[in-house]
C-alpha cells in the first residue's frame, strides 16, 4: 500500500456531537467524521484510534482499549468462560440468540470484558466496555462479569477501574437485564466494605441504565473528550419534550460544567492518569512483624506479649483481637 | 433458583396466572390493568394503611417534586417509612404528579428519607408505579443518572427490613430506583420491565405502534417475574382487579406487608444485609463454558485482533 500524507484540517470545535459510526473506507482506512481526515489501520492504531489532526477519539473495542492501557499489553481475562442465553425466547426483528451469534462473530465474547492488569505500575482489576458488542448494552453476562471481577479486586485487595461505553440495559433479556444495574451495585457496596477504591472512565456513548447505575458512582470519573453522557438520549428527550437541545448536550465537556465527572482526559493520557490516583491513594504497607512476641513487647502490651510467648501459634486473627485491631467486617456500618 | 416459601393462596394466583399467560393473550391485558387509572396509588394505600402519616417535601437543593411521596407513617404500632411513586387521577393532577415520572429531586427526598431510616433503624416500604425516570434536559442536568444510581446503593445499605412493592406499572431505572430491597413483591395486575411498551416499540421495531408486539415479547407479568425470580410473592387483588376495590386491595396488601416486615425484623442487620445483597447478586441468565474451551476462543479472539 502506497503511504498516503495524512491530510490536517483544523477544527477544534470542542462539544460538537460525534457521529457514533465513522465512515468506512474502501480497504481498512477510516474517515474521521469531525475533521474529515483519513488514516490507514496501522496509523489508527499507533494512535489508540485518536484522530491524530483533531483528537476526536473514534470507538474502540475492549480487548484493543485493555492492550493500549495494560503495561506491556499484558492482561489476564476474568470470567471469560461466561456466555450469554435467552431467558425471555426473544424474537424483534431478529431473534436474540442471531444478534449474539452476529456480535460475537466481529471477535468479542460480550460486551464487557474485565480483566486483572497493572496500570501505569498499579495493579488493578479493569472492566472494560464494548460498544461494538450489542450496543455495550449491559445483560446478565456483563453483570455477572463485572460482579465477578469486583469479587477478584476484592480477593486480592486492588483497586477496581471500568471504562464505560454502552447505550444501557440489554432489551432482549426484559427485566432481567434491569436487574444488572442492581447487581453492580451490589459490587460496588463489597468494593467498600473492602476499602477500595472505584475509578470510572466514562466513554462515548454512557447512557442508560449503565449511566444510572455504576457509572455515576466513581469515587474519582474521566470521561473521554466528546463523550455523550446521559440518562435519557437527546432523541428521547426531544421526543418527549419537544425541546431542541443544544449540539453539545451530554458530552463530557457539558458534564464536566454541571459537575458530574472529574475531569475531561485525552485517551492516550488515562493510564498515567489512573496510575497516578492509585498510586496517590495506595496506602502503606503494614509492616510484617519478624515475631508476635516481639511486636507486642514493641507494643508495650504485657500481657499481650506473654500471651504471645505462651502460644507461639497464636493466630493473626486473635492477634488483632488482642491488639485491639478488629477487621472491618460488612455489617459494622448501617 | 431455590425453593420459594410462601402462603398457599399467593401460589394458587401464580398457578392460575401463568396457566392463561401460557395460552398467550393476557400480556397486553395486564399492561393496561396496570395503568388503569382508578387504581390505587401510593397516597390512597396511604391513608388505608397507616392513618397517621407525616409527609415530607423537598430535597433540600432544588425543590419538591410532585412524583414521588415519601413520609413516614405508624403501621401496626410501629414507624415505617414509605416511598412511591404517584400519578395524577385527572388531567390537572396527572401534569402535578407529572404522570409520575420522578425528577432527581424526587429521589433525592427519598434519600432523605433513607437517611432517617437508617439512622432510627426503621422499615421502609417502597411502593412503585412509574412509566420511568422524567427524561427532560434538566432532569440530565440536576443528575438524574446519578440519583437513580445512589438511591439504589442507599436502598441496599439500610438497615431495617425493606419491602418494595410494584403496584402499577414498574419500568426501567426510574422503578428499580426503589426497589433495591429485602423482598420485592408484585400485585396480581402489575407489571415490572427493562422500558415501557411503547418505548421499546420505538427503539426495537421502530414504530412506536408496535407496543402490543413488544408487550408480549417482553412478557412483564407478575407471574412471569416470580418465575424469573425478579418478584418473591404476588398479592392477589380483589376480583375484578384493585381498581374495583381500593380498600380490599389495601387489606390484601396489609396481609402480605405486616407478616413480611415482622419475618424480616427476626434476622440480625448484618445478616439481613448480607441476604439482601445476595438476593440481587443471583439475579440474571448466564451459561459459562468449560473452562478448556473458553480459553481456547480468548486465544482464538486474541488472535483475530
Ligand atoms: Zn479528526
Amino acid at each position: 500500500m502506497s503511504r498516503r500524507p495524512i491530510s490536517v484540517s483544523i477544527d477544534r470545535l470542542r462539544g460538537r456531537r460525534p457521529v457514533p459510526s465513522p465512515a468506512k473506507l474502501p480497504g481498512d482506512d477510516r474517515e474521521c467524521p469531525r475533521c474529515k481526515s483519513r488514516f490507514r489501520a496501522d496509523e489508527m492504531r499507533r494512535n489508540q484510534f485518536v484522530c491524530a489532526a483533531c483528537d476526536h477519539h473514534f470507538p474502540i473495542g475492549a480487548r484493543d482499549r485493555l492492550d493500549f492501557m495494560a503495561d506491556g499489553g499484558d492482561w489476564t481475562e476474568i470470567g471469560g468462560e461466561l456466555r450469554a442465553t435467552d431467558p425471555l425466547r426473544f424474537v424483534d426483528l431478529q431473534p436474540y440468540p442471531d444478534r449474539i451469534r452476529s456480535a460475537e462473530a466481529k471477535g468479542n465474547t460480550e460486551a464487557i470484558v474485565c480483566a486483572e492488569l497493572r496500570l501505569a505500575g498499579q495493579a488493578c482489576v479493569a472492566a472494560i466496555m464494548d460498544f461494538g458488542f450489542l450496543g455495550g448494552s449491559m445483560g446478565s453476562v456483563v453483570g455477572e462479569r463485572f460482579a465477578k471481577a469486583a469479587d477478584h479486586a476484592v480477593a486480592r485487595g486492588i483497586p477496581f477501574v471500568t471504562v464505560t461505553s454502552s447505550g444501557g440495559a440489554r432489551m432482549q433479556e426484559g427485566v432481567l437485564a434491569l436487574m444488572q444495574m442492581a447487581k453492580t451495585i451490589v459490587s460496588l457496596d463489597e468494593l467498600a466494605d473492602a476499602g477500595l477504591p472505584f475509578v470510572c472512565v466514562l466513554a462515548h456513548p454512557t447512557t442508560g441504565g449503565v449511566w444510572a447505575s455504576f457509572a455515576s458512582l466513581g469515587d474519582v470519573t474521566y470521561a473521554e473528550p466528546g463523550a455523550l453522557i446521559a440518562f435519557s438520549g437527546p432523541r428521547v428527550i426531544e421526543q418527549t419534550t419537544r425541546e431542541k437541545l443544544p449540539e453539545d448536550f451530554g458530552l463530557a465537556e457539558q458534564q464536566l460544567v454541571h459537575g458530574h465527572v472529574d475531569a475531561v482526559v485525552d485517551r492516550r493520557e488515562l493510564p498515567a492518569r489512573i496510575g497516578r490516583l492509585l498510586a496517590i491513594l495506595q496506602q502503606p504497607p503494614k509492616a510484617q512483624p519478624q515475631s508476635l512476641a516481639t511486636q507486642l513487647a514493641q507494643n508495650g502490651t504485657d500481657r499481650a506479649a506473654s500471651m504471645a510467648r505462651a502460644l507461639p501459634q497464636l493466630s493473626k486473627k486473635l492477634m488483632d483481637r488482642v491488639m485491639g485491631e478488629q477487621p472491618r467486617r460488612p455489617g459494622d456500618r448501617w | 433458583m431455590g425453593p420459594r416459601r410462601g402462603p398457599r393462596f399467593v401460589r394458587r394466583v401464580v398457578d392460575r396466572f401463568a396457566h392463561s399467560e401460557q395460552e398467550g393473550g393476557d400480556v397486553w391485558e395486564a399492561i393496561q390493568l396496570a395503568r388503569h387509572q382508578d387504581r390505587p396509588y401510593p397516597l390512597d394505600y396511604i391513608a388505608r394503611l397507616m392513618p397517621d402519616f407525616e409527609e415530607i417535601h423537598g430535597d433540600r437543593l432544588e425543590g419538591d417534586d410532585a412524583a414521588i411521596v415519601a413520609g413516614v407513617g405508624r403501621y401496626h404500632g410501629r414507624p415505617v417509612a414509605v416511598i412511591g411513586q404517584q400519578k395524577g387521577r385527572d388531567a390537572q393532577d396527572r401534569a402535578f404528579r407529572n404522570f409520575g415520572m420522578p425528577n432527581p429531586e424526587g429521589y433525592r427526598k427519598g434519600m432523605r428519607l433513607m437517611e432517617l431510616a437508617a439512622k432510627m433503624e426503621i422499615p421502609l416500604v417502597t411502593l412503585i408505579d412509574t412509566p420511568g425516570a422524567f427524561p427532560g434536559a434538566g432532569a440530565e442536568e440536576r443528575g438524574q443518572g446519578g440519583a437513580i444510581a445512589r438511591s439504589m446503593l442507599m436502598m441496599l445499605r439500610l438497615p431495617a427490613p425493606t419491602v418494595a412493592v410494584v403496584i402499577g406499572e414498574g419500568s426501567s431505572g426510574g422503578a428499580l430506583a426503589l426497589g433495591v430491597a429485602d423482598r420485592v413483591v408484585m400485585l396480581e395486575n402489575s407489571t415490572y420491565s427493562v422500558i415501557s411498551p411503547e418505548g421499546a416499540a420505538a427503539i426495537l421495531w421502530r414504530d412506536a405502534g408496535k407496543a402490543k408486539l413488544a408487550a408480549q415479547a417482553f412478557k412483564p407479568t407478575a407471574a412471569n417475574c416470580y418465575r424469573w425470580g425478579i418478584a418473591d410473592a404476588v398479592v392477589p387483588e380483589p376480583d375484578g382487579g384493585a381498581h374495583t376495590d381500593h380498600d380490599g386491595a389495601a387489606r390484601l396488601l396489609d396481609g402480605y406487608l405486616s407478616r413480611t416486615l415482622r419475618e424480616l425484623g427476626a434476622l440480625p442487620v448484618p445478616e439481613r444485609r448480607r441476604l439482601r445483597r445476595e438476593r440481587f447478586r443471583r439475579l440474571g441468565a448466564h451459561r459459562e463454558l468449560p473452562p478448556d474451551s473458553a480459553a481456547l476462543m480468548a486465544q482464538g479472539a486474541d488472535r483475530a485482533d
